[in-house]
């Protein structure tokens, strides 16, 4: 075998602050050439912070970086790159208006030079995307590709660019399970090839399955590092959340009365998603109702409905049997319904505001937080402070913008907003979607606890095992119709799948007629 | 129809591209700011600016070309004002650039009255003269239109072309149209997003003031308040009605140039005498707003244009 190892890179002892919060604490890491190093850790962990350091987007409090001996300065982009390290960023730095070309030969010349030597770049994209596997048209607009595309940019622009060290930012996080498949092959030439990689994830199979070693960050420190070949799934889960990963344990329920009904709920399509067609649902109290099938089938509608941003075009909603007219997202509000919104940064806070703000954002006008048209702050902040505490969200404070926040602690924040308010019924819509594993079962065991309160959960998922798991009742959603309702173990995954691709759906009409 | 005469007059065309040259110029400048995804509200202000500077140099006996030169250094004063505030600062765009522009257009009417203290009437300098060029202005209509205008006029169409040959083809162009679409990536390959803006904004801004100094030093030849009289503002619309295109812009410019020129003559009519003459002045600004919402329902406008970039921060 090869003598000793070529060490590619080192951090040393790297610390990072954002205000009061301690993102790395006296980090270290090493990587040999041709390695893939894994870096695990929950959300917040860190991982992200450390990478942009690397990469000299942010600077460090202190700590040094060291590619292949030599020691880089500090928050420059551009030597870190000269140094031959690339980096794939999670939320792509790509832009939609220009062409493949144009991205990635972005800021490879010269800008003083007056040749760009457009044939040349493209000969050497296509022998890139060649000899990679990694087929893109070098004339297509970015805005035009697709998300899996958009990364096979993002790593040709790496690659252009003959990186020795490539940074990749949770690349499967948008990934389906063959693209997964396809980016693995690509990694695996290049390492071949010399590349050393650090591969961010916190799904522990993909880690076992690329890496040769993990490196586990919790907190912003280091909470230890191991060889693949030493460790096992469970062994990391246990490292990256410092327990054992344990899933909730999910007691039978006794459902109650309706809290909330649709009935024969029609609403129109949403762009292009189809709307409810003649829905018919009754949330009960203590019950969690599982939503499962495949995005773009009604989710989003029957979450609008629900959440009252949507009133129905044909039907009922009812609350507690009582037929309502008005169905506003306030109405839904001060009937107790509460919403975890899908997308959390885009409708669930306001990005520059502090979490009391965000806090209070949807009761503001309630007496809890307001009397005769004022706010109170004092009132306000007690709640953020009493959410922060109860619910472990990891800020600096409550008056730091959310948008410093990590996705987890974010949800978190949502969660405590939601349960606090006692809900009757808690529209959940894909709650734990990119959360890591230890936040994910944390929203799980509120959502059940939730329902051993006696609220109604609508638990709207694609993820069918988070579905079969939590729900007492399942059902599918399909072109925007509904199948019955099935107990909890009545139906197999396969089974389900099947109505998931809209088989059943025929059955109940020739059953009908 | 007289006006149908009008529009097949060389005299008109003459008019409609000398009066679209100082306009092609701003709109250039304005064009490369926003390209470069900052808003440069100063453009009115750097105008007059511009204008003075320009005319003020040859008055105290500089070279007409220096003059020009002059009111370039002095537009790229007040663009480095504006980007030091909207690109490192971040400041917002609106407020930076109405600042800059009641700046620039208060200090000029300053610096005028430190300057000539006790003149009634603004002196005249001599101003650029128009240059016939060599066989091309024999020919008929098109000659005289295009091809006896001044010098300014003849390098307001090249620096169309060249900045279009720029912001299309070179490396620099590329990171300026990168800067205004999407930061983040100008960043992560490496440069400056800082650097690339501010110097888009400096020329921009050096360029709106060539645009000023046009009205003093070739379609005049003297300095008045008011002279500039919201043709800044003209330029900002006609970069949202060019899409964003330099040569989209010229043909925007040109345009509503030939409309200004084609009232002034109409007043003159048969027409002119039974409709009040403000009809006419509107005419220009009604056009080009109806031109603007047919245009600008296609205009692809530069996804970071008056975003903020901030490195580091998340």
């Amino acid at each position: 075998m090869c003598s000793t190892p070529v060490e590619a890179l080192s951090l040393d002892a790297i610390t990072k602050r954002f205000g009061e919060l301690t993102a790395n604490d006296a980090v270290s890491l090493s990587l040999n050439q041709g390695e893939v190093v894994a870096l695990l850790g929950e959300n917040g962990a860190g991982k992200t912070t450390l990478m942009n350091i690397l990469f000299g987007q942010y600077t460090a409090d202190s700590g040094t970086v060291r590619v292949f001996g030599e020691t880089i300065p500090p928050g420059n982009s551009r030597a870190a790159l000269d140094a031959g390290v690339g980096m794939v960023h999670q939320h792509f730095t790509l832009a939609d208006n220009l062409t493949v070309q144009e991205n990635i030969t972005l800021g490879v010349r010269s800008l003083l030079s007056l040749r760009s030597d457009r044939a040349g770049a493209r000969a050497r994209i296509t022998a890139l995307s060649e000899k990679y596997h990694l087929a893109v048209s070098p004339d297509a607009r970015v805005g035009a590709l697709s998300v899996g595309e958009r990364q096979r940019v993002e790593i040709l622009k790496a690659l252009y660019r003959d990186v020795r060290i490539l940074i990749l930012d949770e690349p499967t996080a948008v990934l389906t399970p063959q693209e997964t498949d396809d980016l693995f092959a690509t990694l695996r030439l290049a390492i071949a090839d010399g590349l050393s990689i650090i591969f961010i994830s916190h799904k522990l199979h993909e880690v076992m399955a690329i890496a040769d070693r993990v490196v586990v960050l919790r907190h912003g420190k280091m909470a230890g590092g191991v060889r693949i070949a030493d460790t096992d799934k469970q062994a990391l889960a246990a490292m990256m959340m410092g327990t054992e990963a344990t899933p909730p344990k999910v007691a039978k329920s006794t459902p109650g009365a309706a809290l909330l009904e649709l009935r024969n709920v029609t609403t129109p399509d949403v762009g292009n998603a189809p709307g409810l067609r003649s829905v018919s649902l009754a949330l009960r109290a203590g019950q969690i109702i599982g939503l499962a099938g495949v995005s773009g089938n009604g989710q989003a509608a029957m979450a609008d409905v629900v959440g009252g941003l949507v009133s129905p075009a044909q039907g009922q909603v009812l609350l507690a049997d009582a037929e309502v007219n008005n169905w506003t997202p306030r109405a839904a509000v001060q009937s107790g319904i509460a919403r975890i919104p899908e997308d959390r940064h885009k409708t669930g806070t306001i990005a520059d505001f502090d979490l009391t703000e965000n806090a209070i954002l949807e009761r503001y006008k309630s007496a809890d937080f307001s009397t005769r048209g004022w706010l109170n702050w004092g009132k306000s902040r007690a709640f953020a402070d009493a959410i922060i505490d109860k619910y472990d969200v990891r800020c600096p404070g409550a008056d730091t913008p959310i948008r410093l926040l990590s996705g987890g602690n974010m949800q978190k924040l949502i969660l405590g907003r939601v349960l606090e308010a006692n809900p009757q019924v808690i529209l959940a819509n894909q709650p734990v979607r990119g959360l890591d594993i230890g936040a994910v079962n944390y929203v799980h065991s509120q959502l059940l606890a939730a329902r051993d309160r006696g609220a109604a959960v609508l638990l709207i998922s694609e993820d069918l095992d988070e579905v079969m798991a939590l729900s007492d009742v399942i059902h599918v959603i399909a072109d925007g119709r509904l199948s019955p309702a099935f107990d909890r173990g009545q139906m197999t995954p396969a089974q389900l799948g099947l109505w998931m691709a809209g088989q059943g759906f025929e059955d109940e009409v020739a059953h009908a007629s | 129809m007289e006006i149908i005469e009008i529009l097949f007059t060389a005299s008109f065309w003459a008019a409609a591209i000398r009066i679209a040259s100082p306009l092609i110029f701003a709109t250039l400048g304005e064009l490369i700011c926003e390209r470069a995804g900052v808003l440069n509200l100063g453009i009115e202000g750097i105008m007059v600016a511009g204008a003075f500077a320009g005319w003020m140099a040859v008055y105290s006996g500089t070279g007409l070309w220096v003059g020009v030169c002059v009111a370039m250094i002095v537009g790229m004063g007040f663009g480095l004002l504006h980007s030091i505030l909207t690109v490192p600062f971040g400041l917002s765009q609106h407020v930076v650039g109405l600042g800059v522009t009641l700046l620039a257009t208060s200090s000029t009417y300053y610096a005028y009255r430190l300057a000539l203290p006790e003149v009634t009437s603004p002196p005249k300098i001599q101003a650029f003269q128009p240059y016939e060029i060599p066989i091309l202005s024999d020919i008929p209509l098109l000659g005289p239109a295009l091809f006896s205008q001044t010098p300014l006029t003849y390098l307001a169409f090249i620096l169309v072309a060249v900045v279009a040959v720029v912001l299309y083809r070179t490396p620099l162009g590329l990171a300026v149209r990168a800067a205004g679409e999407n930061p983040a990536a100008v960043a992560a390959q490496g440069l400056s997003v800082t650097a690339i803006r501010m110097g888009a904004v400096m020329f921009g801004s050096g360029l709106m003031a060539v645009g000023g100094a046009f009205l003093t030093m070739s379609a005049f030849d003297s300095f008045f308040f008011e002279m500039v009289n919201g043709r800044g503002w003209i330029c900002i619309a006609l970069v949202v009605f060019g899409s964003w295109r330099p040569g989209k812009a010229l043909l925007g410019a040109v345009l509503f140039a030939a409309f200004d020129a084609l009232q002034i003559r109409v007043q003159q009519t048969s027409l002119g005498t039974q409709i009040p003459y403000q009809i006419f002045l509107m005419m220009p600004y009604i056009l080009s707003i109806l031109a603007l919402v047919v245009m600008s329902r296609r205009a692809e406008v530069p996804a970071a244009l008056m975003v903020p970039f901030n490195k580091g921060e998340r």
